[in-house]
C-alpha cells in the first residue's frame, strides 16, 4: 500500500530538501561571490555577503598572470580521454560478470573495488619512476592512462550495474541469430545499455576533471590541466582570495554547466537499480 | 621579385628553426608571490641577453611545491631546473646532495655582497646551494599616532615587558583597535614561525644536545604563558585563526596597534593599500631581560638548481640573473626602489636611493644582522636554523606543536596542557624518526 503523505508533510520535506540543496551549494555560491569582491573585502571581518562593489578585476588578473586556453584544453583532453578508455576496457569487462558470470565473480569485483580504498600518495613514487623510465612525465597520455586506472573499478561497477538489469535472452536471442561476440556487445548490449553508459561517462569524465592529486603531481607545464592552473595562485605572502576564486570559477564552470544540462541521466544513472 | 621573398621567407624561416634547436627551456618551479609574479613580468629583459634561453613558470601553493619537488629531486626525475626554495630545505637538501653546489659563480655576481646570516643559512659547510631572491627577518610594526596617544615610547630594541606595557596602553576594544597582533594560525611557517623566534628570545631551544624534546622546560612555558596572556588580553578576536595575511589586513585597517611579523610586510603596511602608511614605526624584535637573542628568525626565498636538471648551466645563468645587482636596478628603473626584492645584498642597504624610498630599510637590515642560523638559541642546540629546525622532520612536529599552540589560544586548553601535549607528540616523533 502506498504510504499517505499529507500537504504539511510535503512542504516540510521539500523545505528540507531546499536546506540541505543550499548548505551543499553555498561553498560554491561563496567561491563565486569572492571572486568579484576587491581582495581585502574577500578577507574582511565579518565576511560581506553582496553589499561590495562588485568587480572583475580579479579574473583580469588570473587571465594576464596565467593565461587559460592550455590548462583548459589539457583538462578536456585528459578526462575525455581517460573515460574513453576506461569505456573501451570496462564494457566487455562488465559484459562479462554480468552475463557469464561464475562462482568468483562477486569477489572480483569486490576485490578491484578495493584498489580505490588505498591512498593514492601509497603508489606515487612507483608510478613516477614508472613514468620517468618510459619518458611519459608531463604528458597527457600518462595522465589518461593513470587517471583512467583509478576510474576503472567504479566504471566497472556502474556498468555491470546497468547490464544486470538488461535481460540475457535478448543477448541469447542476437547469438541464435547468428551475432558474434562483437556484434553482440555493440549492436545488441550497448544500445539498450545507452542511458547507463552515458550516465557513466559524465561521472567519469566529471571525476576526472576533478581531480587533483597525480593532475598535480604527474605535470609540470605542458601538461598541466585546471588543477595546476588554481594550485598556482595560493600565496605565501599577500592577499589572494579573490583571485583563487576567481581561477576556481574558471575551472568549475564548463563542468557545472555539463552537470547541469546532464543533470537528470546523472541522477537517473546514479539511482538506477536502487529502486526497486 | 617571387623568388627573393620565397628565398627570404625560407632563410627566415631555416633561422627560426636553428635558434629553436639551440633554445634551451627551462623549468622554474615556483612559488605565488609578489616578487616572483613581478620578475615573470621582467622576463624581456633577460630574453634579449639571453635569447638561448627560455623561461616556462609552474607557479603552486607552497606546500604543493615542496611535495612535488621532493617527489621529483628524490626520484631523480628532472622535470625542474630552478627551485624556489627556503632557508628551511636548502640545508636539508644541500646535505643530502639534492642541490647543484654554487661555488663556481661568475666574477661579476659579487657573492661577497650577500648578507652573511642569509649567505650562511643557504651554505652547507661554507658552500652556497641556492642564491637568494628575496630574504626577511621579523621586527616589530607599530602605529606611531596610537603610541604617542598613550603617551609610551616605544624603544628601538625593546623588551618582551615593553611590548606587554605598550599592548596594554594601546588597546582599546571599544573602537576595535587591540594592542597587538600575532600569527594564530596553526601551521610550521604559521603560528610556529612566531612562537619559534618568540622561544629563541626567551632562552628556550626545541632540543637538548641528545635530541630529547625540551618543550616542557621552564623558557616555553615562559614563552607559551606570555603569548597567551598577551593575545588573550590585548589581542584581536578569533586570532587563533590569524597568519600572515589576516594580520596584514587588520593592520592595514587600522585595528592592530603593534604586530611583530616578517619584515617583508613593512612594504606593505607602508604602502598604497594601507590606511595606516603614514604612521608606522619600526623595532627590532623583542628579547627577554637578561637573553642575548632577537629571536633568529630569517627566511629567503631562494632559487636552487637539483641535481636531476639536464641542463644546469642554462639554470646557472638564470638563477645568477635573477638575484644579481642588475636585476635590483631593473626593478627599481622600472617600478621604483621600493619594489626592489628586499632582504638579499649588503649593497642595496647603501644605496641613498633605496634608503629614501623605504623608511624600514634600516631597520629591516639590523634585524637580519642579528640572526644566527648556526646557533638559533642562546643554549647549545644539535640543530642549526632560526624561527625552524632544520631537520626534515619539523615540518610535521612544528604543525603538530601549532595544533595544539592554537588549541590553546582558543580556550580549548591551557598553555601548560597544550605543551604537555606537545612534549609528548614531539617525543614520540623522534623515537619515531630514530633520533632517540
Amino acid at each position: 500500500m502506498a504510504r499517505v503523505v499529507t500537504p504539511a508533510q510535503k512542504s516540510i520535506n521539500t523545505a528540507a530538501a531546499w536546506v540541505v540543496a543550499l548548505i551543499i551549494f553555498f561553498p560554491i555560491l561563496w567561491t563565486f561571490l569572492t571572486s568579484f569582491k576587491p581582495e581585502e573585502v574577500a578577507v574582511a571581518s565579518p565576511p560581506v555577503f553582496v553589499g561590495f562593489d562588485w568587480t572583475m578585476q580579479n579574473y583580469h588578473d588570473v587571465i594576464a598572470q596565467r593565461g587559460y586556453g592550455s590548462y583548459f584544453w589539457n583538462s578536456v583532453v585528459i578526462s575525455v580521454g581517460s573515460t574513453v578508455l576506461g569505456m573501451i576496457i570496462a564494457i566487455p569487462a562488465a559484459w562479462a560478470m554480468a552475463f557469464v558470470h561464475g562462482k568468483r565473480t562477486k569477489d572480483l569485483l569486490m576485490w578491484m573495488l578495493s584498489t580505490k580504498m588505498m591512498p593514492a600518495a601509497g603508489v606515487l613514487v612507483p608510478i613516477y619512476l614508472m613514468g620517468k623510465s618510459l619518458g611519459l612525465i608531463d604528458t597527457r597520455f600518462m595522465l589518461m592512462i593513470v587517471l583512467m586506472l583509478m576510474n576503472l573499478p567504479i566504471i566497472v561497477w556502474m556498468l555491470y550495474t546497468y547490464f544486470r538489469e538488461i535481460p540475457g535472452d535478448i543477448l541469447e536471442a542476437a547469438r541464435m541469430d547468428g551475432a558474434n561476440l562483437m556484434s553482440e556487445i555493440l549492436y545488441v548490449l550497448t544500445p539498450m545499455a545507452i542511458p547507463g553508459i552515458a550516465s557513466t561517462l559524465l561521472l567519469n569524465v566529471i571525476l576526472a576533471w576533478n581531480e587533483s592529486f597525480w593532475t598535480l603531481n604527474l605535470t609540470t607545464f605542458q601538461a598541466a590541466p585546471l588543477t595546476k592552473f588554481i594550485a598556482g595562485f595560493s600565496s605565501p605572502q599577500g592577499l589572494f582570495y579573490g583571485k583563487l576564486s576567481a581561477a576556481s570559477v574558471m575551472a568549475i564552470v564548463p563542468i557545472m554547466v555539463i552537470g547541469w544540462f546532464s543533470q537528470k541521466q546523472l541522477v537517473r544513472g546514479l539511482t538506477f537499480g536502487a529502486v526497486k | 621579385m617571387k623568388n627573393s621573398i620565397t628565398a627570404l621567407l625560407g632563410a627566415s624561416a631555416m633561422t627560426l628553426v636553428a635558434s629553436a634547436g639551440f633554445a634551451e627551456t627551462l623549468t622554474v618551479a615556483t612559488v605565488n608571490n609578489g616578487d616572483m609574479i613581478r620578475m615573470q613580468g621582467l622576463m624581456q629583459a633577460f630574453y634579449e641577453a639571453h635569447p638561448d634561453i627560455q623561461v616556462n613558470w609552474v607557479t603552486l601553493e607552497e606546500n604543493a611545491l615542496r611535495q612535488q619537488v621532493t617527489t621529483d629531486i628524490a626520484t631523480g626525475g628532472g622535470q625542474y631546473d630552478v627551485l624556489t626554495i627556503g632557508t628551511y630545505e636548502v640545508p636539508i637538501w644541500g646535505k643530502q646532495g639534492w642541490l647543484v653546489p654554487l661555488d663556481n659563480l661568475s666574477a661579476d655576481y659579487d657573492v661577497d655582497d650577500l648578507l652573511p646570516a642569509v649567505r650562511g643559512a643557504l651554505s652547507v659547510d661554507d658552500t652556497l646551494f641556492a642564491l637568494p631572491f628575496y630574504g626577511e627577518s621579523a621586527m616589530i610594526m607599530y602605529r606611531t599616532d596610537l603610541a604617542e596617544k598613550a603617551g609610551i615610547q616605544m624603544p628601538a630594541s625593546p623588551t618582551w615587558t615593553d611590548v606587554k606595557a605598550a599592548a596594554k596602553a594601546m588597546t582599546d576594544k571599544d573602537n576595535e583597535i587591540y594592542g597587538i597582533c600575532l600569527r594564530g594560525k596553526a601551521g610550521w611557517g604559521e603560528n610556529m614561525a612566531l612562537l619559534g623566534a618568540m622561544s629563541n628570545s626567551y632562552g628556550a631551544r626545541w632540543f637538548d644536545m641528545d635530541w630529547n624534546p625540551q618543550l616542557d622546560s621552564a623558557e616555553w612555558q615562559e614563552t607559551v604563558a606570555d603569548y597567551l596572556d598577551l593575545m588573550q588580553n590585548y589581542g584581536p578576536p578569533g586570532a587563533s585563526s590569524n597568519g600572515f595575511n589576516e594580520n596584514l589586513t587588520l593592520f592595514q585597517q587600522g585595528k592592530c596597534g603593534m604586530w611583530i611579523d616578517a619584515t617583508v610586510a613593512a612594504g606593505f603596511v607602508t604602502g598604497p593599500d594601507s590606511t595606516v602608511a603614514d604612521s608606522v614605526g619600526f623595532a627590532q624584535f623583542p628579547n627577554k631581560e637578561g637573553v642575548d637573542n632577537h629571536g633568529n628568525w630569517l627566511w629567503a626565498w631562494s632559487l636552487a638548481i637539483p641535481a636531476s636538471s639536464q641542463k644546469q648551466d642554462a639554470a646557472k645563468t638564470f638563477i645568477e640573473w635573477a638575484t644579481s645587482k642588475e636585476y635590483t636596478e631593473l626593478v627599481a628603473s622600472e617600478q621604483g626602489w621600493r619594489a626592489a626584492p628586499p632582504g638579499t645584498r649588503s649593497s642595496l642597504y647603501e644605496n641613498p636611493d633605496y634608503l629614501a624610498d623605504a623608511p624600514f630599510a634600516e631597520m629591516t637590515l639590523e634585524s637580519m644582522n642579528a640572526v644566527n642560523t648556526q646557533h638559533p638559541s642562546v643554549q647549545d642546540t644539535p640543530y642549526t636554523g632560526a624561527q625552524f629546525v632544520a631537520i626534515p622532520e619539523f615540518q610535521g612536529i612544528g604543525t603538530d606543536v601549532g595544533q595544539q599552540m592554537s588549541a590553546a589560544l582558543a580556550g580549548q586548553k591551557s598553555g601548560e596542557e597544550a605543551l604537555a601535549e606537545a612534549q609528548t607528540l614531539t617525543d614520540d616523533a623522534m623515537i619515531d624518526a630514530g633520533y632517540k
